[in-house]
C-alpha cells in the first residue's frame, strides 16, 4: 500500500529576508570598510537569497576591537545575575521568534524545516536558558575552585554557602559563610573568536555564545559562508534584547576571514566547530600564544547493533543517526556494525525504512531529508560514493525522485564495506552509510574505536550490562544507547582524539571560557 | 467637579490547590498596616485547612516532581516575570507593612525566583555524583524532590522572605504547605495571585495565613508531609515541640537560624539540598 502526500509547505511569509546585509559589529549593522560583498543562496532552489560581506582584515580588526572595549568597559565586570538576565531575555525572544528562525534557517541551510522548527529552535532557546541561569552561579560550576589561578582572597561578597560548605539540612542554617574552597572566583578570559560551522547554523551558534556570555567573556563569531543568515537575525535578537554594545559581534565571510579571526591578536580564547584539517591548521595557528583553543571537529561514528537489539527500534536510530540532517552532523552515526547473525533482517528491514524517507523541499513539513548545503558538499559527498564504488562496496538508495533544481544527493547505504575503504574511514558528511558487520563484542569496540576520530558512538541492545560494558571501551566523548542523535544543554558534547578537546554543554561547557 | 470615587477593596483569602478559598472555620483576623491602619481582613487558617493544603499538595506531586528541570526552570522564570509586571503593587503592599527600603526589597525577591530558576537544570550536576566503585559497575546518585514540604515562613520579611524559603523547596520538584507571616500575610496572598498565573501546575504551592502556633503543629504531626522548614518559628520552645512532632514520620527538620538571616545576601545551595533525597543506582557492567 502505498500513501500519497499532498505537500505541506510552510510560509515564507513570516520571514523578511533583507537584500543585502553588513557586519555586525558594536551593536550595529555596518558597511565593510575592506571586506568584499557575495551573495548567499538557497540550496534547494539555488536562487540568491542576499548578498552579505566577507569580512577583510579592518573589519575584523574593527570586531575585535568592539569586543575588547566591550569586555573591559560593559560586560566583564558587570554582575553576573545582570549577564543572566540579559541572556534570559534573549532566551525569550529566540522562543518568540522561534518559527521566523526556523523557516529562516531551513531557506539558508536546506534542511526540512520539521528539523529546524522540532529539534534546532527548541535546542537553541534551551541552550541559551540553561547558560542564562550558570552566570551567576560560576564558582557552583567548578567545584574547588578547579581554576583558581588568581591570588588566594577568601570568596567574600554576598556571604553565601557555597557546595561543599555545610549542608544544612537538618541543621541550623548559619549565616557565615564558608569561604570559596579553591580561593578565587573563576573568572572570564577576555575575547572569544567563535567560528561555526553550516550544518547546524544556529544552534552552534548558541552553544558557542551562550556560554562564552554567562562567564563573563564577549565574542566575534563568524557563521559559516554558506549559512549566515540566521546569525544575523540573531544580531538583530541581541539589538532587540539591548545586549550592551560590543558583547555580541558577527562578521561574515569564508575560511578567510575566519582565519583572520583566529590569528588576530587581540583575541584571548578560539572555539571552532567544523572539519578536523580545518580544527589542525587552528591549533598550529594558536601555538606559542596565550590563546586558548577547544575544537569540536569530525567524526566517523560507530553505531552498533548487537543481535538482541529491538530491530525496528534500531532502524529507527540507524536512520536518525545518519539520514537527520541529511548527515551533515559531525556525530552522525556513519559506519554501522551490526552482528552478523541478525545483519540480513536489519538490512532488509532498513531498506523498507528508507524506501519511505521523503527527499525534497526543505519547507515542505512532510519533509525528511532536504537539500545538500552546497555544490561544493555534493561534489564531495559524490566523489566519496563513487570511490565507495571503486572500492568494491556495494551502493543501494530508494528510487527517489530528486528536484531538478538546487544540491540533492538521495540516502543512501553500502553494503560489504570493509576497513580500509575510504567510505569506512573518511567523514563523508551526508546522507550516506557504510555497513560493516561483527561477530563478537570485542570484534565490534575494536572496529569501533578503528578511527582517528572519536566524537560519539551507538550501542543497540536489549542487555543493560552489555551497553555500560561496551561504552566503557568506547573510545568516543558522547555514547548513545538505544537512541541516537540526542541533544540537551545540560549534557556535554565533545570528541576523543582528532574529532577534537573541550566539551560544549553542560558544566563542562563552561570551563573553556572561564580561566 | 469630579465625585471622589470609592476603591474598591480586596479579600484575602487562602491559596490551596490554584483555588482561593476562604477559612472552612469562617474565622478571620485584622491585619493593620506599620502604622497601625486597619488594611484588611485576613483569613483565619484552621487545623482542616492544614489538612486540606497538605492533600493538595501530595496531589500535585506527582506531576510537578514528574516535569522536566527544563520546564520548572522556565516556570519559575515566569514567575519572576510575572512578579516584575506587577512590581508597583507589591512595592505598595510590601511598604504598607514593612518600614525599610520596599523598592529593592521587590526587586530581590523578582531577582531570587531568577536564581532559583536557573538552579533547576543545574542542581543534579552540582549536587549529584557519578562514583567509581570498586567493582565492574555503573553508579549514580542523583537528587530527587522529598515530596511535601511544609513552610514557616519568616515573620520578619513578608515578600523576599517568603521567596527565600518557597522557591527553593519547589525548585527540585517538591511542593509545599507555606504559613505566611502572621502579622503581615497579605503579600503572600497577592503572590500567590502571581503564582495562579504563571502555569504553576495548582497544588505546588499552598499559602495559608493565620496563626502559627495554631496551625503549625497540625503541619509538623501530619504523616504526608515529609520535610518541614522551620525557618519562621520565633519561639524556641514551639521550635522544639515541632521538631518533636515531625519525628514521628522522621521529617527532614530545618531548624530556625539563631543568628538573624540576610535575606538580601546570595543564598547558596543549603536550602534546595535540606529537601532533597539521593537516589543512587548500580548496574552492572559486562558483556
Amino acid at each position: 500500500m502505498r500513501f500519497e502526500y499532498a505537500p505541506a509547505p510552510e510560509s515564507r511569509s513570516i520571514v523578511d529576508i533583507r537584500s543585502s546585509y553588513g557586519l555586525f559589529i558594536n551593536g550595529e549593522f555596518v558597511d565593510p570598510v575592506d571586506g568584499e560583498r557575495f551573495k548567499t543562496i538557497s540550496p534547494a532552489t539555488e536562487d540568491v537569497l542576499a548578498e552579505v560581506v566577507a569580512a577583510g582584515p579592518s573589519d575584523v580588526d574593527r570586531a575585535v576591537s568592539a569586543a575588547r572595549d566591550a569586555y573591559e568597559n560593559r560586560w566583564r565586570d558587570l554582575p553576573g545575575k545582570e549577564r543572566g538576565k540579559y541572556l534570559y531575555r534573549i532566551a525569550r525572544l529566540i522562543q518568540e521568534r522561534s518559527r521566523e528562525l526556523a523557516v529562516l534557517e531551513s531557506i539558508d541551510n536546506g534542511k526540512p524545516i520539521r528539523e529546524s522548527r522540532d529539534v534546532d529552535l527548541p535546542l537553541v532557546a534551551a541552550h541559551f536558558f540553561y547558560y542564562a541561569g550558570w552566570a551567576d552561579k560560576l564558582r557552583y560550576a567548578v567545584p574547588g575552585g578547579a581554576f583558581a589561578g588568581g591570588p588566594a582572597a577568601g570568596f567574600t561578597p554576598g556571604g553565601s554557602a557555597a557546595p561543599g560548605g555545610p549542608a544544612a539540612a537538618g541543621g541550623p542554617s548559619g549565616s557565615a559563610a564558608p569561604a570559596w574552597p579553591g580561593g578565587a572566583e573563576p573568572r572570564p578570559i577576555g575575547v572569544a573568536a567563535q567560528v561555526i560551522p553550516w550544518n547546524f547554523p544556529l544552534l552552534m551558534l548558541a552553544w558557542k555564545i551562550a556560554p562564552a556570555l554567562a562567564a563573563g567573556n564577549t565574542v566575534v563569531l563568524k557563521p559559516a559562508e554558506t549559512t549566515p543568515l540566521t546569525a544575523l537575525l540573531f544580531a538583530e535578537i541581541c539589538q532587540q534584547a539591548d545586549l550592551p554594545p560590543g558583547v555580541v559581534n558577527i562578521v561574515t565571510g569564508a575560511g578567510e576571514t575566519g582565519r583572520l579571526l583566529v590569528e588576530h591578536p587581540g583575541v584571548d580564547k578560539v572555539a571552532f566547530t567544523g572539519s578536523t584539517e580545518v580544527g589542525r591548521a587552528i591549533a598550529r595557528a594558536v601555538a606559542g600564544t596565550r590563546k586558548r583553543l577547544t575544537l569540536e571537529l569530525g567524526g566517523k561514528a560507530a553505531n552498533i547493533v548487537f543481535d538482541d537489539a529491538p530491530i525496528d527500534q534500531a532502524v529507527e536510530g540507524i536512520v536518525n543517526g545518519i539520514f537527520f540532517n541529511q548527515g551533515h552532523v559531525c556525530c552522525a552515526g556513519s559506519r554501522l556494525l551490526v552482528q552478523e547473525s541478525v545483519a540480513e533482517p536489519l538490512l532488509d528491514a532498513l531498506k523498507r525504512r528508507m524506501a519511505t524517507l521523503r527527499v525534497g523541499d526543505p519547507l515542505d513539513k512532510n519533509t525528511d531529508v532536504g537539500a545538500i548545503n552546497s555544490a561544493a558538499q555534493l561534489a564531495r559527498i559524490r566523489e566519496l560514493s563513487e570511490v565507495g564504488d571503486a572500492e568494491g562496496a556495494e551502493r543501494w538508495s530508494p528510487p527517489c525522485a530528486l528536484p531538478d533544481r538546487g544540491f540533492w544527493f538521495a540516502p543512501t547505504i553500502f553494503t560489504g564495506v570493509s576497513q580500509a575503504h575510504r567510505i569506512a574511514r573518511e567523514e563523508i558528511f551526508g546522507p550516506v552509510l557504510s555497513v560493516l558487520t561483527f561477530r563478537t563484542p570485542a570484534e565490534a569496540v575494536e572496529k569501533a574505536n578503528n578511527t582517528p576520530y572519536g566524537l560519539s558512538a551507538g550501542i543497540w541492545t536489549e542487555k543493560g550490562s552489555r551497553i555500560l560494558a561496551i561504552a566503557d571501551q568506547l573510545r568516543a566523548g558522547v555514547v548513545w544507547a538505544n537512541t541516537f542523535n540526542r541533544f540537551d544543554p545540560t549534557s556535554p558534547f565533545g570528541g576523543y582524539k582528532e574529532s577534537g578537546y573541550g566539551r560544549e554543554g553542560g558544566r563542562h561547557g563552561l570551563e573553556a571560557y572561564l580561566a | 467637579m469630579p465625585s471622589a470615587r470609592l476603591a474598591i477593596r480586596k479579600t484575602y483569602k487562602l491559596f490551596v490547590g490554584g483555588a482561593f478559598p476562604r477559612s472552612e472555620s469562617g474565622r478571620s483576623y485584622v491585619v493593620t498596616s506599620v502604622n497601625g491602619d486597619f488594611l484588611a481582613n485576613a483569613a483565619l487558617a484552621s487545623r482542616k485547612d492544614v489538612r486540606d493544603a497538605v492533600v493538595a499538595a501530595r496531589a500535585a506531586v506527582p506531576k510537578w516532581a514528574g516535569a522536566t528541570a527544563y520546564h520548572r526552570g522556565q516556570i519559575l522564570y515566569r514567575i519572576a516575570e510575572m512578579l516584575e509586571g506587577r512590581r508597583s503593587q507589591f512595592v505598595d503592599e510590601v511598604a504598607a507593612v514593612e518600614t525599610g527600603d520596599a523598592v529593592s526589597t521587590v526587586d530581590a525577591a523578582i531577582d531570587r525566583w531568577v536564581w532559583y530558576a536557573g538552579w533547576a537544570d543545574k542542581l543534579a550536576q552540582v549536587y549529584g555524583s557519578a562514583n567509581p566503585v570498586a567493582g565492574p559497575f555503573f553508579n549514580l546518585s542523583a537528587p530527587e524532590p522529598t515530596g511535601v514540604v511544609g513552610i514557616v515562613a519568616p515573620p520578619d520579611s513578608a515578600l523576599l522572605g517568603l521567596v527565600s524559603v518557597l522557591a527553593p523547596a519547589i525548585v527540585s520538584g517538591n511542593t509545599a504547605v507555606v504559613l505566611a507571616a502572621e502579622e503581615r500575610p497579605l503579600p503572600a496572598i497577592t503572590l500567590a495571585e502571581v503564582l495562579a498565573t504563571s502555569d504553576l501546575p495548582g497544588g505546588v504551592v499552598n499559602l495559608l495565613t493565620g496563626r502559627v502556633a495554631e496551625t503549625a503543629p497540625w503541619l509538623a504531626g501530619h504523616l504526608d508531609v515529609n520535610a518541614l522548614d522551620l525557618t519562621g518559628v520565633t519561639d524556641p520552645g514551639l521550635a522544639t515541640d515541632l521538631e518533636r512532632d515531625a519525628a514521628e514520620n522522621l521529617k527532614r527538620v530545618r531548624r530556625p537560624s539563631p543568628t538573624a538571616a540576610d535575606w538580601y545576601a546570595e543564598p547558596g545551595i543549603d536550602r534546595m539540598v535540606a529537601y532533597l533525597e539521593t537516589k543512587t543506582v548500580w548496574h552492572p557492567k559486562g558483556v
